[in-house]
């Protein structure tokens, strides 16, 4: 199957949904000549026109609410947030208005927007443009939560977030952009709540998302090696969840570690940790174990970056601590 | 009287009575302890929507605010749906979700209240956007308070529907309070139109106790953004007559400038008057227009009270599918 990195998979699902559906259309900062940030959208202004492609300026909440408003009259918005953290602009048009208003309107009104946005640590950007906030939005009910991992998954996950008419959160990471991973030239679709066994195994179940999925199968690599088996569970949407395939790794291999970039306290990892105690604490063989971010602001300093992170040692001791 | 038909003013007294009756009909049960939480009412207010929602279509957005039954009722909202919604009843316009702030009727184009102030600003961008991309000459009218005019949802929003040129009108109901604050404290430049200039927009600062007044100036609004020509900010300058809520007592007001709104600018009063001193209607039509509307107001307090409460497995049902 032919390879090709995440931020083209994401043009080829915003291009086919595009071309299927007059009504969605992009809206964002520097989405338009510049092609985004991370350039996912290199192309799209000339194939699309300005009508669809809508370069906005530096406002965030209006970016949001101008989603909202679309969503609400019949578009299908794919509203962009440049840095997860600038979703601290927007915060009351994402929890207030987006979450709530299909809910408060009695189930009257939805709102299918998709809300692009990227995280995480990785390239110097220092404290303000390097969290991982999807904790804030899995704690607001009425958002969706998609973490894509993979080339093939962010390409299916978009199709499907962008068809669906809750608002999503689709939280991509800025160190896969790159990433080259296998993705079929026919069409498909990825559910939401489906979760994605990454790597098979017996001894232990890794529960990572985003890049910390990447990290993960390659520490699960090393370890096979030293003779330990892991099982990788990728959840892929955090809401909805998949709660069930973990247990069910769980079951099969008494042991879990929860690998999340996010800093730990009120984590989403703090959270699937509590859950699957209370379902499975009788098949666990010793406690559940966190990898997660320091709770600390990001460091510039790449030494101190990337000590305020998950790196593959961490799981790996986390793995030979838990046997 | 501008163009408008007999018929027509007689229709927006109606619709002022109803506002007017329907409030104060809702404070009573409020006090009474029948509907619980917050409620905004929009008494003093009542000509901005009537007057508004008369320059509009009915293919043109609404989009409210916390102080919204006016809006609503002035666009032709069941008032009996409204009631069951302040009753928390499963027949409300949100099935007893929402509550006061959150009225919604995608039939009259009535995109819902707010419950944060300037909520629902942004909001109207989208709006106006999917008028814009749809090409059918509709606009979206976007009422909201002075206060909110200081919160940079504004701003951003103004600055970006300018850019764009969207048919957006921004109806700013400045009852001079934001609860406590008056707006001339809270207001740089003093009138809220005059923020207009900052985005090239037109502005027009109103007397929003006549709705005739209001009606002009969103018709002139509404026909500048069907045009083409972008938003307008229109700054009205009424006058609530009792507290942000009904138990707030308003003591931040002095009582002279009380007495004096109610006594020379009661919108209700003054129509009325205006009305029968130039024979446009009878002093009989007008009792039989109050008495036609208490009876509906009656008529909705008893849908609300006998209705249903939501039901609670049917809720946990729903949230269990989220």
């Amino acid at each position: 199957m032919r390879e090709i990195q995440y931020r083209e998979a994401i043009r080829e699902a915003i291009v086919e949904e595009m071309d299927r559906d007059s009504k969605v259309f992009l809206i964002g900062e520097d989405i338009g000549v510049y092609g985004g940030a991370f350039k996912a959208y290199k192309g799209l202004l000339d194939k699309y026109g300005p009508d669809r492609v809508i370069n906005t300026p530096i406002s965030e909440t209006a970016i949001i609410g101008a989603g909202i408003g679309a969503a609400l009259t019949g578009y299908r918005p794919i509203a962009e947030i440049m840095f997860i953290d600038f979703a601290a602009l927007a915060m009351d048009q994402i929890a207030n208005q987006a979450a709530k208003i299909h809910f408060m309107s009695g189930g009257r009104l939805n709102v299918p927007l998709v809300i692009r946005t990227q995280g995480g640590v990785g390239r110097g950007l220092a404290t303000q443009h390097s969290q991982s906030l999807e904790a804030w939005f899995y704690h607001i009910p009425g958002l969706k939560v998609v973490m894509p991992a993979t080339p093939y998954d962010v390409k299916g996950l978009l199709k499907t977030a962008i068809r669906d008419n809750s608002p999503v959160m689709f939280i991509e990471h800025k160190m896969i952009y790159p990433v080259r991973g296998a993705v079929p030239e026919e069409e498909y679709t990825i559910p939401f709540g489906k979760a994605d066994i990454k790597r098979k195994g017996e001894d232990i179940t890794i529960f990572a998302y985003s890049n910390m999925v990447l990290k993960s199968l390659e520490a699960a690599e090393e370890l096979e090696r030293e003779g330990i088996s892991c099982e990788v569970v990728d959840p892929r949407t955090l809401v909805p969840l998949d709660i069930d395939k973990v247990i069910n790794s769980v079951k099969k291999t008494g042991r879990l570690i929860i690998v999340s970039e996010a800093c730990r306290r009120g984590s989403v990892a703090s959270d699937i940790s509590a859950r699957v105690t209370e379902r499975v604490f009788e098949h666990l063989k010793g406690p559940v174990k966190i990898v997660a971010g320091l709770d600390t602001p990001i460091p510039y300093n790449s030494t101190l970056e990337q000590a305020s992170i998950p790196c593959k040692s961490d799981i790996i001791k986390a793995a030979k601590e838990l046997l | 009287m501008a163009g408008l038909s007999n018929k027509i003013m007689i229709e927006m007294l109606k619709e002022l009575i109803e506002i007017r009756r329907f409030e104060e009909k809702a404070v009573r049960l409020y006090k009474a302890g029948e509907i619980r939480g917050y409620l905004h009412p929009c008494i003093g207010q009542e000509a901005v929507p009537v007057g508004a929602c008369q320059a509009i279509g009915k293919k043109d957005y609404v989009i409210s605010n916390h102080r919204g039954h006016g809006h609503c009722i002035a666009r032709g909202a069941d008032m009996a749906k409204m009631m069951a919604e302040l009753f928390g009843k499963s027949t409300g316009y949100c099935k007893g979700r929402g509550g006061s702030m959150h009225i919604v009727d995608m039939g009259l184009k009535i995109l819902g209240g707010n419950g944060i102030v300037g909520g629902g600003i942004p909001i109207s961008v989208g709006a106006g956007l999917s008028c814009k991309m749809e090409g059918k000459g509709n606009v979206v009218a976007c009422f909201f308070g002075d206060g909110a005019t200081n919160n940079g949802v504004f701003h951003e929003s103004l600055n970006m529907a300018a850019i764009f040129k969207l048919p957006v009108i921004y109806i700013c109901e400045n009852n001079m309070y934001a609860i406590s604050m008056r707006s001339t404290d809270s207001v740089a430049c003093k009138d809220v139109g005059k923020r207009s200039c900052a985005y090239g927009i037109a502005g027009y600062i109103i007397d929003g106790s006549d709705p005739v007044e209001v009606y002009n100036a969103v018709k002139k609004a509404v026909g500048h953004a069907r045009d083409g020509r972008g938003p307008s900010l229109i700054e009205a300058k009424t006058y609530r007559f009792y507290g942000h809520h009904p138990n707030d007592p308003a003591e931040y007001r002095g009582k002279e400038e009380v007495e004096y709104y109610i006594s020379e600018k009661d919108p209700v009063a003054n129509f009325k008057g205006r009305l029968f001193e130039e024979k446009i209607i009878t002093e009989k039509e007008i009792e039989r227009i109050e008495s036609g509307v208490d009876k509906k107001i009656k008529g909705a307090v008893t849908f609300a009270s006998e209705s249903p409460e939501p039901e609670l497995d049917k809720f946990l049902e729903e949230i269990e599918q989220i």
